[in-house]
């Protein structure tokens, strides 16, 4: 198993106790893609955190290929380059005085040669669309406020980790911003093999990428399956303050009218041709649309 | 004259080379709702700064209800008049109990006690949170502390409110809770409401759209046209909210469909 949570506790704060996660088991193996989804405060932030060993759990173990990552403070640093994790406020990763010197922070740690370094920094503001030239000696301090998380994600990519955890990177990304993203997450996922953890407020990115949807509640997993067993849940994700994403809820909406859809889709166009094929069976020539 | 009149601005911010904005000409009315949309680094933000004098224009004037921003007498007119929203409920509640948060700008304001109190209790009901006054905020959901936040800018009795992506950092619960209260402020007491987003399918409700790209403002029109134009939102990297596009799909597949802008209206009209 590449990473493994073993009757995970956690709580935050001795004296005044919030107890942020409890009795978590989760095993995941590589090549998974999950998408993790919760209403705030359902303990996400600190699941992932403990992942990468930036929060040790107050009781229960965190395992990294077999072996805890707490054991030794080498194995902890070496964890951290496996496991990229992008924070939920970018402002909290930007630390340096140039864009360059921030993304180029990672890979200096890992004691790369310059070259390699200046190379990392170009691919990975190149991949995040932002133009090398024109950010690399600006300060991240001053920038919009998508602009600061596209390098806070290129931070993270620079290192180039095994497993990706990003939480919520299009919170503040414009839409070909996270489209882009989108794909790119995509093509780490598909075509170099990456591990990828994603948490989002946005039902449909979660659908459309995830091969495994985990849902959290109160510190607790509640609903584990694929994105088709997890969004077939309309009444329960809504009890958890979640949704549908929007092209299955349209499906939804339809079918409880009584046109009689798949509501397994979350591709639009893939909707599209279905409710087409039904409104041709089901509603007679005179009183339909086409 | 209107409430916000924006005339010839332009922004530089120090020490960088290209403007923030440039040639912005905009006229905003009392009442109106609009939305702001445009990609990472277009300018919105900035141009929200401007309107409560966080910034002044580096050229030309903005005047809110006639009162020209760039004299310093008036900035504290100004603020009083159009209150902010950001992104992050988080860094915007700084007291120990609801109450003491929303009462924090009266009591600048130096106000009688009672009169403070009942600013307070009036603008938590009107975002929905009455009754949670002695509630400490840290133990709110995201959607409650960013409706705190706005009961905050609703007890100086603004005459408009700039929302800069208050839903981003929301889960779906929340972003419902506080469009409805940005809706419920705008359409029931009439407050002036100017909503910064990236979800496209917030902006449907307002009565203009302002696109912007590039520090400059491309278009400003209804939702129904903005969206129509899918040109526009191409060039300034946006998208359509996602009814508009099925139904923009549907319609290519030979269906007749009327205008729909979202899910209800999509699917009353298919069955
Ligand atoms: N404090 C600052 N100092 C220097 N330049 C800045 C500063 N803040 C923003 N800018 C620059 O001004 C331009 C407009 O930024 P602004 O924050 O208004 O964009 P925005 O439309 O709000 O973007 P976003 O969708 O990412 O929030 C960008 O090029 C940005 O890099
Ligand atoms: N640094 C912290 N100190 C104290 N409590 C925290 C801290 N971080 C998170 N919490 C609390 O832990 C719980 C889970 O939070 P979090 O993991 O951030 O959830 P999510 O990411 O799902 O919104 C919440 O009750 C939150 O208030
Ligand atoms: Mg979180
Ligand atoms: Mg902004």
């Amino acid at each position: 198993m590449l990473v493994e949570l073993k009757d995970i506790t956690h709580v935050y704060n001795q004296y005044n106790p919030i107890v942020a996660l409890k009795d978590i088991n989760l095993s995941i193996s590589k090549h998974e893609f999950i998408g993790l989804i919760g209403h705030t405060g359902s303990g996400k932030s600190t699941l992932v955190q403990l992942l990468n060993g930036l929060i040790e759990p107050t009781s229960g173990n965190v395992l990294y290929e077999d072996e805890d990552i707490f054991s030794d403070k080498k194995r902890l640093k070496f964890i951290r380059q496996k496991v990229g994790l992008v924070f939920q406020y970018p402002e909290h990763q930007l630390f340096e005085e140039s864009i360059y010197d921030d993304i180029a922070f990672g890979p200096k740690n890992l004691g790369l040669k310059k070259e390699e370094i200046k190379n990392r920094v170009k691919e990975s503001l190149e991949l995040v669309g932002l133009d090398y030239d024109n950010f690399k000696d600006r300060s991240p301090f001053n920038l919009s406020g998508g602009q600061q998380r596209r390098v806070a994600i290129a931070g993270v990519l620079a290192l180039k980790p095994e497993i990706l955890i990003l939480d919520e990177p299009s919170a503040g990304l414009d839409p070909s911003g996270r489209n882009n993203l989108l794909e790119l997450l995509r093509h780490l996922h598909q075509d170099i093999n990456i591990t990828i953890i994603l948490i989002s407020h946005r039902m449909e990115e979660v659908a459309k990428l995830a091969t495994r949807v985990i849902v959290m509640d109160e510190g607790r997993i509640v609903l584990d399956g694929n994105p088709a067993e997890v969004f077939s849940e309309e009444k329960r994700l809504r009890e958890l303050d979640l949704d549908l994403p929007a092209v299955t809820s349209i499906l939804h909406n339809l079918k409880s009218k009584g046109l009689p859809v798949r509501t397994d889709i979350f591709d639009i166009t893939e909707a599209k041709d279905e409710i087409i094929n039904e409104l041709k069976k089901n509603v007679p020539e005179e009183k339909r649309l086409c | 004259m209107s409430l916000i009149e924006i005339k010839d601005v332009d922004f530089l911010y120090r020490e960088q080379e290209n403007k923030a904005l440039s040639g912005v000409n905009l006229s905003i009315e009392k009442g109106e709702f609009i939305s702001i949309i445009g990609s990472n680094g277009s300018g919105k933000s900035t141009l929200a700064k401007l309107l409560n004098v966080l910034l002044v224009p580096t050229k030309g004037q903005v005047f809110v209800d006639g009162f020209d921003s760039s004299d310093p007498e008036n900035v504290w007119k100004i603020r009083q008049k159009v209150g902010m929203v950001f992104q992050n409920p988080d860094n915007q509640l700084v007291a120990t109990t609801v109450e003491d948060d929303v009462a924090f700008g009266p009591e600048n304001l130096a106000l009688p006690s009672d009169q403070i109190r009942e600013r307070v209790d009036k603008s938590l009901e009107m975002v929905g949170m009455g009754g949670y006054q002695s509630h400490p905020p840290h133990e709110l959901s995201g959607g409650q502390k960013q409706r705190i936040a706005i009961a905050g800018i609703i007890a100086m009795l603004p005459d408009c409110v700039v929302l800069d992506e208050p839903t981003a950092m929301l889960d779906p619960m929340g972003r419902k809770e506080v469009l409805k209260t940005i809706k419920y402020l705008n359409e029931e007491e009439g407050i002036t409401v100017i909503l910064i987003t990236h979800f496209m399918e917030e902006t449907i409700f307002s009565d203009r759209i302002v696109v912007m790209d590039g520090g400059e403002i491309k278009e400003i029109d209804k939702p129904a046209k903005i969206f129509q134009n899918i040109e526009l939102i191409k060039n300034a990297g946006l998208d359509v909210p996602v009814a508009v596009q099925m139904a923009n799909e549907l319609r290519s597949s030979g269906l007749n469909l009327p205008e729909v802008m979202d899910i209800e209206e999509l699917v009353n009209a298919l069955c």
